[in-house]
């Protein structure tokens, strides 16, 4: 055992006569194949390369289906089936007609959300409250937005014309499976173009069931494949010299290896990578709030958030009771299973993920900075880690440098505004940020100094299809959401 | 260097040296954090704990000016034994009722352990001169009510005359002597959360031992995200001073499913020590025959028709 597990299976679980029920969202609603093919053409096909893996619920290790894993004769299947609808009517069906297959995708999300919520909790180890609440309602959402933009391109670019790519190769995470499909896919086909769409080989699940959903609203063949599979399947799909355009979300060392292999073509290309955010917490802030806030930035979908506020930047007058007010917070937190509606925290995405974040947060450990954690009794199978605050901490340390990508706060303090922005700053990302005060022209001043794409203001992780989403420095290039997110998937005459 | 705000004006008072800075409330994250902690569900035999707990904690209520001797008499005999096919059921907290009635309400419960609460300080407006509200309140002390529940002046609190509120406060606490005091904020009529908050750590500064919500005369009365706000305020003094303040949502709980949203509430911020009634009531009239029925309802399986119940 390792120190900290050591620590987790010492705590005490505090007794109460006013327990929460257990409220598990019934697994019913989900019917799974023993499994599955990939999606080329409208036609679930057998995987040429004959490779199948399974995939795994993270909360209890149990295999869930087995999942094809595409070779490079099946990416290039995939990418002509999505050549030939695009040459075949897609780019050219009156505009509206696309809008109309969007909004029946929409509107299918909706109505079969329950049970895209169930598995995805299943498949990924998130609360199916955040599946429910968060994952689903926006990623319905994104198509109702972008299904509006469909057929008002022209007023989309006043005075320039624009015209679909092609096709789009998409490289999706397992952080928000569903919510990154439909990031990638709604403004890809409104601007006409047509897609092939990997999602990551640990949580491929929704993006299959998606297939469905595809078939439900009879979108032409070959409009949407998925191809499943691991980072090979993902790198063919980036080489193919049939893809226009190359989307990719995930993490920053693979969005470099992506940026090289386009270089010298003709591929347009949008990363949207890793992040180290400030959270920002000035000491007129509503403290209370801010607590719900800092809890919100780190442990929602347990800080596998490429946006997590994972840094949190407290003015030095207020440190101690921002301290004791989150220490107090984080014994309330619920952690276990991911379908119970009252589970605030669930499982760490995959083994590899979990090992990734028990080296950084004993590295933490082994520079200097004093760990906590709330007592809680977690799960005896699957791959958990309990809420972690590290105070202490230096700028230098790697808990304050790398992304962890995991339930691990690390708490650094500052005097001033000037000081905050300069700490805040100070990283090799720029995706996000968020400031808690009651000063309106303190949160203009610092939206204009902090260098992120997106900055929350006594708020965090709070999303809107409305919104452009992107990075700055090496937290990627290009913007998702919004009027912004039609451009890279258009040209223009 | 950036420093908290600065008091308002009329805030530079003897308040006690170490309460916790007023701070301030974000209306839309508290609004979600109350909605949030509203959903949750709990166990079975959490629930039955959880309603009995729900009578022990009711004040009562009658504060209607068609109040008689008849209609208390009935209402105390309810507070005394609130299920009389059920004697395992507890009696409430205490019955509140207004200052003419005290009398004749410690007549009835006299030797049950029920409470007499009586509301003073010109309820519910509370726009009458300090030293006839301070006079009223000492009458029904002497009358011997146990609990007092006073108004503040809302007029003076929103037009930025602080001390005053704080005055008064401090005032008819004098006057309390073993009687506890319940201070009244009508949050209904403050409009924000950040004059909510302002105005529970006034009262509690004054020397409340509870803070109440509402009159029950004006809408909305209590409601989640109000009482989290408080609660919020209670639990910043406590860490600070260490003093326990109690709280009294009141008005608008009608249900026995939001009494236990209540408690949720308080469990989540305040923990297990604030449930008792010695720090938590809920100002209610209605909100008993619903609990009553809800405990019948977990103890036999069935749910019975509400004319099993006794409307007093």
């Amino acid at each position: 055992m390792t120190e900290i597990e050591k620590r987790q299976d010492r705590a005490p679980v505090v007794p109460s006569a006013f327990e929460y029920a257990t409220a598990p969202e019934s697994r019913e609603i989900v019917r799974l194949e023993e499994r599955y093919g990939l999606f080329i053409g409208g036609e679930w096909v057998e995987p040429r390369s004959g490779e199948l893996q399974p995939t795994i619920s993270p909360a209890t290790e149990e295999e869930l289906a087995e999942v094809s894993y595409a070779g490079p004769e099946d990416v290039g299947l995939a990418v002509d089936s999505a050549r030939e609808a695009f040459d075949n009517g897609w780019s050219s069906i009156a505009p509206s007609e696309r809008a109309k297959y969007l909004f029946r995708i929409a509107r299918i999300l909706q109505e079969r959300s329950r049970e895209f919520a169930v598995l995805e909790s299943l498949d990924g180890g998130k609360p199916i409250r955040e599946s429910r609440d968060v994952d689903l309602p926006l990623a319905a959402a994104h198509f109702f937005y972008y299904a509006g933009w469909a057929d008002k391109l022209e007023y989309a670019f006043p005075n320039r014309k624009p015209r679909p790519l092609g096709v789009a190769g998409q490289i999706i995470p397992w952080n928000f499976p569903l919510l990154m499909l439909a990031w990638k896919i709604a403004p890809a086909l409104a601007a006409g173009n047509t897609v092939v769409l990997k999602p990551a080989e640990t949580t491929p699940l929704t993006a299959l069931l998606f297939c469905d959903v595809v078939r439900q609203a009879e979108l032409p063949p070959g409009v949407v494949n998925i191809v499943t599979g691991d980072g090979r399947a993902g790198a063919e799909l980036v080489k193919h010299p049939g893809v226009d355009k190359v989307a990719f979300t995930g993490s920053t060392d693979v969005g470099k290896e992506i940026q090289r292999a386009v270089a010298g073509t003709d591929k347009r290309l949008t990363l949207e990578l890793g992040g180290k955010a400030a959270n920002i917490i000035f000491d007129d802030a509503p403290l209370d709030q801010a607590v719900e806030g800092i809890i919100n930035g780190i442990y929602f979908n347990p800080g596998h958030v490429c946006c997590a506020g994972s840094r949190l930047l407290v003015q030095e007058s207020i440190y101690e009771q921002v301290i004791a007010k989150l220490k107090r917070r984080m014994g309330t937190l619920r952690v276990g299973d991911p379908l119970d509606k009252n589970t605030d925290v669930g499982a760490i995405n995959s083994k590899e993920q979990l090992e990734k974040i028990t080296e950084l947060v004993a590295a933490g450990e082994e520079e200097g900075a004093e760990i906590y954690q709330p007592p809680c009794r977690l799960p005896e199978k699957g791959w958990w880690f309990a809420p972690t605050v590290f105070t202490n901490v230096a700028q230098s340390y790697r808990i304050a440098q790398e992304e962890i990508f995991g339930p691990v706060l690390s708490v650094l303090t500052f005097r001033t505004p000037d000081e905050a922005v300069e700490k805040a700053n100070n990283t090799p990302y720029g995706l996000s940020a968020g400031v808690w005060t009651e000063k309106g022209s303190r949160i203009l001043a610092m939206a204009q100094r902090l260098r992120a794409g997106v900055i929350w203001a006594n708020t965090y992780n709070r999303f809107d299809p409305a919104s452009p989403f992107g990075g700055y420095k090496e937290s990627g290039f290009g913007r998702e959401g919004g009027l912004h997110g039609l451009e890279p998937y258009s040209r223009f005459e | 260097m950036a420093q908290a705000p600065a008091l308002p004006g009329g805030f530079e008072l003897p308040l006690e040296p170490r309460l916790p800075r007023i701070g301030s409330v974000d209306q839309v994250a508290v609004e979600e954090r109350a909605a949030s902690l509203a959903r949750r569900s709990i166990k079975r035999e959490s629930k039955l704990f959880a309603l009995d707990l729900a009578v022990r904690m009711i004040d009562l209520t009658t504060l209607e000016g068609a109040d008689t001797p008849g209609k208390i008499a009935a209402l105390c005999s309810k507070a005394m034994r609130p299920d009389p096919a059920d004697l395992t059921v507890p009696p409430v907290a205490a019955v509140c009722i207004y200052p003419n009635l005290v009398p004749i309400a410690l007549e009835r419960v006299r030797g049950s352990g029920v409470r007499v609460a009586s509301v003073a300080t010109a309820f519910p407006s509370g726009q009458s001169p300090l030293e006839i509200k301070v006079e009223e309140a000492a009458r029904v002390v002497e009358l011997g009510a146990d609990e007092i529940d006073m108004v503040i002046d809302r007029g003076a609190f929103l037009a930025g005359e602080y001390a005053r509120v704080y005055d008064e406060v401090r005032r008819v606490k004098e006057v309390c002597g073993d009687a506890h005091l319940k201070v009244i904020l009508e949050t209904g009529e403050l409009g924000t959360y950040d004059n909510v908050r302002r105005a529970s750590l006034l009262a509690i500064a004054g020397g409340a031992d509870f803070i109440k919500t509402s009159t029950g005369k004006v809408q909305p009365a209590a409601t989640l995200p109000v009482t989290l706000v408080m609660l919020e305020a209670i639990r910043d003094v406590y860490e600070e001073t260490g003093r326990k303040i109690g709280m009294k949502p009141a008005g608008g709980i009608r249900h026995a499913k939001q009494a236990v949203q209540y408690l949720v509430l308080l469990h989540e911020t305040l923990g297990p020590e604030w449930l008792t009634p010695e720090l938590f009531r809920f100002g209610a009239s209605s909100l008993l025959n619903d609990v009553l029925l809800q405990i019948r309802k977990e103890k036999t399986g069935r749910y019975q028709s509400p004319d099993y119940f006794t409307i007093d």
